[in-house]
């Protein structure tokens, strides 16, 4: 069943950037109308709509705004460090609809009370950041930024801050230490939320891109309608980053929990490449535990992934055909997290080390007998038990990240891993 | 060389956007890496300068970040990602491709300073699998031969490509409208009059 997109509505426009398409969809009639409102009634509207945050750790956005500090200054600042491998919604929305996240984030620092907003666009996004910096000329020319916003008292600036080439700028903290000019280090926590202690030590929103895009359409169509949308904990439509062997990737706005794996990666990404078997596929970013083929029929719901020990995270789908290496790709995950570990915290510098080595020793067939249970131990090491949602004992969540991909993998694809190691080679090779 | 006059200017620009001063820390690199192509010492010391810090803590914070070079690179960075998406798509087999290619190996540049070759993580274009950023400007399902013809344009100038500098043709033109004495006017009142309605 398909409903009408939300978020991606104006990508059919060749023009969905500019500030014209805009208005001739509907642009900034959001803002206009939540201007007239209370700040406290735009939050109610978010709220009903019970909007989960699109970021990865998918925590509701209305609660998010109620935890704010009570300061006079409070700043909002929009996540788009895209950079979960695999997941590619935030790069499309701000390159083709700057402007939604633009009113998105007006209203939202409306509601909170903001006294600046910032947009801290993944440095590589070289066209985005032109993009969004046109759109943000514009939205103060037209009036929608600056000084008594369309009439209505409230003033706001926007800045749109470039990173420059960090995953862990996309951990909240870390991106609140990059856009104070400094290195992407996460804070320690507590405070759990900037939004008691965020940006220059004053009370913080966070939002990821995909949220705020939401927000114009819930104050345009009532937080109840979006919650009638999908079900359970997760409401309204939600995009998904199809990608690897699927013969059409793509993103797909669909309803939540209304779609299954399978309706995702059969109807929307017109099946495996080659017509092949599907061997496995990873359900919400890299930092996801595996699920194989035996769960396609999961409906795309928080809760019901959850359950069976995963995560929908950013919402990035990779499906992996039945003719790939299966610790290959595990190998390529924990090289991403060696090179992307900040270097804070020793469970995470050194294990992302230890376990990159001993998979590429598996991978190219240099692999020993007892490396499966030298890579179990470290994985351990890394976060305790191997449980799902993992045990934390480092500062953010990049550490406890590695351990899920490659154990899945050996619970799964354990004879791969063996054949790697008795026969010194990879069989796919 | 220092600033020129018109990135000084920018730079003062950038620097007014933020409440703090060294917010403004990474778009002045990334401002330097467009006039000079890396960030280069003398420029590093001015940014030191125009921030309040010193240039120790502008290298320590610059180094950090994968896409500032404190080294010269060719006039064009070659990225090619090789992540999960892009690796199931033939990655590995293009990047091969390119040291051979271009004679250099991964994270060296040519004789001539026209290429810097790089492998890269996932640059979130997993739908257009294996992709490639030149000067961070995105090809797409990058094939051998097509790399061949992407090189064969690039030596001969005849693609739109900005050296170097992500921001070059983007920075910031406008100041901001309110200052922060301002805003915090009007929110304490915007506040007040909340709680006037929450006592009600």
């Amino acid at each position: 069943m398909s409903v009408d997109p939300i978020v991606t509505a104006r990508f059919l426009y060749e023009d969905s950037y500019t500030l014209d398409r805009y208005l001739k969809t509907g642009g900034y009639q959001a803002l206009r109308k939540a201007l007239n409102m209370n700040p406290e009634d735009v939050f109610k509207e978010v709220d009903k709509a019970s909007l989960l945050g699109r970021g990865g750790a998918g925590f509701p956005a209305g609660r998010k705004w109620s935890m704010l500090a009570k300061n006079p200054v409070r700043y909002l600042v929009v996540n788009g460090d895209e950079s979960e491998p695999a997941t590619f919604k935030d790069r499309n929305l701000i390159e083709k609809d700057p402007h939604q996240i633009i009113e998105g984030s007006i209203i939202a620092a409306y509601a909170i009370g903001a006294a600046q907003a910032f947009i801290y666009c993944r440095g590589e996004f070289a066209l985005g950041l032109e993009r969004l910096e046109a759109a943000v000329k514009e939205a103060y020319e037209y009036g929608a930024l600056g000084r008594d916003i369309f009439n209505s008292g409230f003033s706001l600036d926007l800045v749109i801050h470039p990173g420059a080439g960090a995953y862990i700028c996309g951990e909240e903290t870390a991106l609140l230490e990059s856009l104070e000019g400094k290195r992407g280090f996460p804070r320690i926590k507590p405070p759990y939320f900037p939004a008691a202690i965020g940006l220059y030590k004053k009370p913080t929103v966070v939002n990821n891109v995909e949220t705020v895009s939401n927000i114009p359409w819930i104050i345009l169509n009532g937080g109840q309608r979006f919650a009638s949308l999908g079900g359970g904990s997760s409401t309204g439509t939600r995009i998904f980053a199809l990608s690897g062997h699927v013969k059409k990737p793509g993103y797909y706005e669909v309803e939540m929990v209304k779609t299954t794996f399978r309706d995702l990666i059969e109807n929307y990404g017109g099946g495996v490449r080659d017509d092949n078997q599907v061997k496995f596929f990873i359900p919400g970013g890299v930092s996801s535990p595996w699920f194989g083929p035996d769960l396609l029929d999961l409906p795309l719901s928080q809760e019901e992934v959850a359950k069976n020990n995963s995560m929908l995270g950013s919402g990035s789908v990779i499906v992996v055909d039945v003719n790939s290496c299966a610790v290959r790709v595990a190998w390529r995950i924990t090289k991403f997290f060696y090179r992307e570990s900040c270097g804070q915290c020793t469970p995470c510098r050194e294990g992302s080390g230890w376990v990159e080595k001993i998979m590429r020793r598996i991978e190219t067939g240099n692999g020993r007998e007892q490396d499966l249970d030298l890579l179990l131990d470290s994985l351990d090491n890394i976060s305790p038990g191997l449980r799902w949602p993992p045990a934390q004992t480092t500062i953010c969540v990049l550490g406890p990240s590695i351990p899920p991909s490659v154990h899945s993998a050996i619970e799964i694809f354990r004879d791969e891993f063996l054949i790697h190691i008795k026969e010194g080679r990879c069989p796919y090779d | 060389m220092p600033f020129s006059e018109e990135n000084k200017e920018k730079a003062k620009l950038l620097i007014s956007l933020y409440p703090q001063k060294r917010s403004a820390l990474i778009p002045l690199c990334h401002l330097a890496q467009g006039q000079a192509g890396y960030l280069a010492r003398d420029l590093i010391e001015e940014i030191a300068q125009m921030l309040d810090l010193t240039p120790m803590e502008v290298i320590g914070t610059a180094s950090f970040y994968d896409m500032f070079h404190l080294e010269p690179v060719g006039k064009y960075l070659i990225n090619i990602c090789t992540n999960v998406a892009c690796m199931l798509n033939g990655a590995y087999e293009l990047l091969e491709y390119a040291t051979k290619k271009l004679g250099i190996e991964v994270s060296q540049t040519t004789d001539d300073n026209l290429f810097t070759l790089e492998e890269t993580e996932c640059l979130a274009a997993c739908d257009n699998a294996p992709c490639v950023q030149v000067n961070h400007r995105f090809f797409f399902k990058v094939t051998p031969k097509d790399f061949d013809e992407l090189i064969s344009q690039l030596r001969q100038d005849k693609l739109d490509i900005p050296p170097h500098g992500v921001l070059i043709r983007n920075l910031r033109t406008l100041p901001k409208a309110t200052s922060e004495t301002e805003v915090l006017q009007e929110r304490i009142a915007m506040d007040e009059a909340r709680a006037r309605r929450e006592n009600k």
